[in-house]
């Protein structure tokens, strides 16, 4: 059960545009930070594989420029 | 922020959300994710939200701590706070998560037959004063001493001061306010006769130029860096970052100048120098306002024991003066400060146009400094010159490192030289304490006696027999710990510490007693900008953990100064503000009643007809200005503020052949000080968990080091092995490394020099000599 998270760094200008598609990816909670066009997020899948497709999804984003993962968890559903 | 661990699962995502802010906060210098307090709260949560100031540094953010069933379970910034208007950095967020701590001191433990022994906090106390006593009465009151802190709240540091100077009648009451910013004191006191800024933090949203000195905002005080970093975007605001090492605050600034240590002293007479051969004095300002003194030169480094030395000061003339700055044209000055004439002329030029406002910060850059106080003299000296003072974007400003170094340390007087109002050098001061304190004026002494450094090396000498510390940990902050652990072991002194958390200074304690934290007492601080906060006990301690001015209040009724604290324990926060008020009652440092401070967020003194006042000084805003002028120093007996002569002189140690390198220390943004506190906080200790020494590249690869190769720096009074950094955090100049001093397990302080400011005895932990090694 992962938990990772992960600094997602917004084209200049698209941070708006990349925190509403990560909001409409469900398994993402996104904190945006209000001065840097970076957002901080946390990925929350039932397995691995379901994490890398989501990365990959995160990844083709057009508004992103950089994912880089800050930790990973893994962890029994409660 | 976060809330009470009631799901394993939320509370692992909190944690993961957490370490990305934090390893954001370590990537983009002043990066704030305010949003994120609100919608990190659950909807339903039914809190209580209550308001204080941050616990962590000096620049004094407001928080609300939101409390639920008893316990502290989120932190926001207060946007009613004109300070941090509603942000915060990345300590603040996490700051309440330390007071869970599984080790945390929740009752007194004394030693016994080389065993802590859990311990009644009544019994403790008795042990403590009746040791006190004995103490006094086999050796001299000179004999029993106090180390307090800059996090000391204002009503502890008053009644730290009652007890020493006034029941006890010893001046042997210093602080670790000492270490960071004596020497913006002594620079204030020596220019204008006053002490703290004359401005406030507003300057950020007037000034076209901020020149930092030495000093790296973007860590060290983020938030208000992130405010500069707003102008910038906004106004076209320029930051000009003048340092010996590379920073963060460098990379986001718009100018990064480097020179070399110790020569910032020769490179601000340059500016001097430049500003006057170019024609940008502001004349009517100098001649109205500024008169001209020299002082003492070759004045030492206070490395032997009892080091002595008082300043001179001769008056001159500006002629002279003048003829005094020759030695430093840029020409000269670039040869040894290794800046360029271009930059040194770049710096004075911004300073001397007069269509252009600049705010000058620095922190423990220039007052962890050999020559501290001349350091300050000379930033005064350019905005003296150039008449760049104490109007709204135009000043000097000194930032301090603690929450309430300002309102604790330097206001209330816990420095052996001061009393809550004044010296006590001076009759008038100790007549006014006397009648206040209710003692006989006698009884307060005149002559100070140690300032901190002198303080443990009395311990070592064993001059001094009892010692109580509070919130402070010197073992892991003292210049040249090498020589001060092994003293404070000694037999001979008696070692009590108050403190929240166990640190290596109460592991060599006799008697250990359990401090409460800063929300689970009432309090106030006086932060950088002169606001002093209140705030009211928010939760209890655990345990017998207790508020310091009451443990110090208990030990003074043991001891039989009953009479002298009459205060009761439900309002003794509100009984002793009231009467610490008295000493500064006027329009010169008016303090703000209390039923203000409970509403507001914060006041500034002086405080005059219900208004804070913003810049001291100017007529136009300060009621205490009375020379009919648009400016008075009324610090100054004769309104005039001092331009001084103040010479470049050498480090006391330089490299080397055998020790080639400078040894720089300092701080990071995940740590707070020693570390006691955020080492304790998961998600900042996950970020920066050990210190490292940081290394230019080129010396990395001339000695064959790799990044995490573990190496001994080593000075001549010890060594510390640290893991080698490269083009991390920061990149030090060739010839230069830095080490963090946050971590207690790799003690960068052992190898440091305790070499100090002789005016300001503030020790220098920015420069000493060493040699590197892989091991």
């Amino acid at each position: 059960m992962p938990i990772k998270s992960y600094l997602a760094h917004a084209i200049q200008g698209k941070k708006e545009e990349l925190m509403n598609a990560l909001i409409d990816l469900n398994q993402c909670e996104v904190v945006p930070a209000e001065n840097q066009d970076v957002l901080a997020l946390v990925t929350d899948t039932p397995n691995e594989k379901e994490e890398e497709i989501l990365k990959e999804k995160i990844e083709a984003l057009n508004s992103l420029k950089l994912l880089s993962l800050v930790s990973g968890f893994n962890t029994p559903q409660n | 922020m976060y809330k009470s661990v009631t799901n394993r699962r939320s509370f692992i995502k909190k944690m993961a959300i957490l370490s990305a802010m934090t390893a954001a906060a370590s990537m983009f210098p002043g990066i704030l994710f305010a949003s994120e307090q609100e919608e990190g709260i659950p909807k339903d949560a039914n809190l209580d939200w209550k308001k204080g100031p941050c616990r962590f540094c000096g620049v004094g953010c407001g928080i609300l701590v939101g409390t639920e069933n008893g316990k502290a379970v989120a932190v926001k910034g207060d946007p009613n706070s004109s300070v941090n208007k509603g942000l915060l950095c990345v300590k603040g967020y996490h700051q309440i998560m330390c007071i869970q701590s599984k080790d945390r001191l929740m009752h007194a433990l004394v030693k016994k037959n080389g065993r802590y022994v859990k311990t009644p906090l009544n019994e403790a106390l008795d042990i403590v004063a009746n040791k006190m006593k004995d103490t006094i009465a086999n050796h001299g009151k000179d004999s029993v001493a106090m180390y307090t802190s800059g996090q000391s709240t204002i009503p502890e540091g008053y009644v730290a001061s009652k007890l020493m100077k006034g029941a006890i009648g010893t001046n042997n009451l210093d602080c670790n306010a000492r270490l960071c910013m004596a020497s913006a004191v002594t620079g204030f006191l020596t220019s204008f006769g006053a002490d703290e800024p004359m401005g406030c933090y507003e300057d950020i949203d007037h000034a076209d130029y901020f020149i930092t000195w030495g000093n790296n905002m973007a860590e060290m005080h983020p938030v208000l860096f992130s405010r500069m970093l707003e102008q910038k975007s906004r106004r076209r605001a320029k930051i000009i970052d003048f340092a010996t090492r590379t920073t963060r605050s460098s990379t986001a600034s718009d100018r990064s100048i480097l020179f070399e240590p110790q020569t910032d002293l020769a490179v601000a007479n340059a500016i001097c120098y430049e500003i006057i051969k170019n024609g940008w004095v502001n004349k009517s300002f100098v001649e109205k306002h500024c008169s001209f003194n020299k002082g003492l030169t070759n004045i030492g480094y206070g490395l032997e024991d009892k080091f002595k030395f008082t300043d001179k000061p001769e008056k001159i003339d500006f002629k002279a003066y003048k003829e005094f700055l020759k030695d430093y044209s840029p020409e000269k000055v670039s040869k040894y400060s290794k800046v360029s004439v271009k930059d040194i002329k770049y710096l004075a030029a911004i300073y001397g146009d007069p269509n252009k406002k600049v705010v000058s910060y620095w922190c423990m850059g220039m007052n962890q400094h050999t020559r501290g106080t001349w350091m300050n003299n000379l930033v005064y000296n350019i905005h003296l010159l150039t008449g760049k003072i104490s109007q709204p974007g135009n000043g000097p400003f000194s930032l301090t490192g603690q929450p309430s170094a300002c309102g604790t340390a330097r206001e209330v007087g816990t420095f052996t030289h001061k009393l809550p109002h004044g010296v006590v050098m001076n009759k008038k001061d100790r007549e006014m304490a006397a009648r206040i304190w209710k003692v006989p004026v006698e009884r307060i002494p005149s002559k100070p006696t140690y300032h901190a450094t002198e303080m443990f090396r009395a311990v070592d000498r064993g001059d001094i027999k009892f010692i109580w510390t509070q919130a402070t940990n010197p073992l892991v902050s003292l210049p040249k710990t090498g020589r001060y652990r092994p003293a404070m072991e000694k037999k001979s002194c008696f070692v009590v510490v108050s403190d929240v958390f166990p640190t290596p200074t109460s592991d060599v304690a006799d008697v250990i007693l359990p401090a409460a934290w800063h929300i689970e007492k009432s309090g106030l601080y006086g932060n950088s900008e002169r606001r002093t906060q209140h705030w009211d006990k928010m939760v209890e301690a655990p345990g017998e953990a207790t508020a310091d001015a009451w443990m110090f209040i208990e030990v003074a009724k043991r001891m039989g100064y009953g009479d002298l604290f009459p205060y009761s324990k439900e309002n003794h926060v509100e009984e002793i503000y009231n009467e610490y008020r008295k000493f500064h009652e006027g329009v010169k440092h008016g303090m703000a009643p209390l039923e203000v401070l409970k509403k507001e967020s914060g006041a500034i003194w002086p405080y005059v007809n219900g208004k804070s006042t913003q810049w001291r000084y100017n007529a136009t805003y300060d009621p205490a200005c009375s020379n009919g002028e648009d400016f008075h120093f009324y610090g100054k007996p004769n309104g005039k503020a001092v331009i001084w002569q103040r010479p470049f002189e050498e480090a006391p140690e330089k490299p080397d052949q055998e020790y080639p390198f400078w040894l720089n220390t300092g701080r990071v943004i995940e740590h707070w000080h020693t570390g006691s506190m955020t080492r304790r906080i998961p998600v900042l200790h996950q970020a920066m968990p050990n210190a490292y020494v940081e290394f230019h590249p080129d010396d990395a690869k001339t000695l064959g080091i790799r990044n995490g190769e573990n190496i001994k720096v080593t000075s001549r009074r010890g060594s510390c092995i640290l893991p080698a950094s490269i083009n991390e955090r920061g990149l030090p100049t060739k010839g230069q490394v830095f080490v963090p001093f946050f971590d207690e397990n790799m003690l960068i302080n052992d190898v440091t020099l305790d070499a100090f400011c002789p005016i300001s005895k503030e020790p220098d932990y920015k420069k000493c000599a060493v040699k590197v090694q892989k091991v």
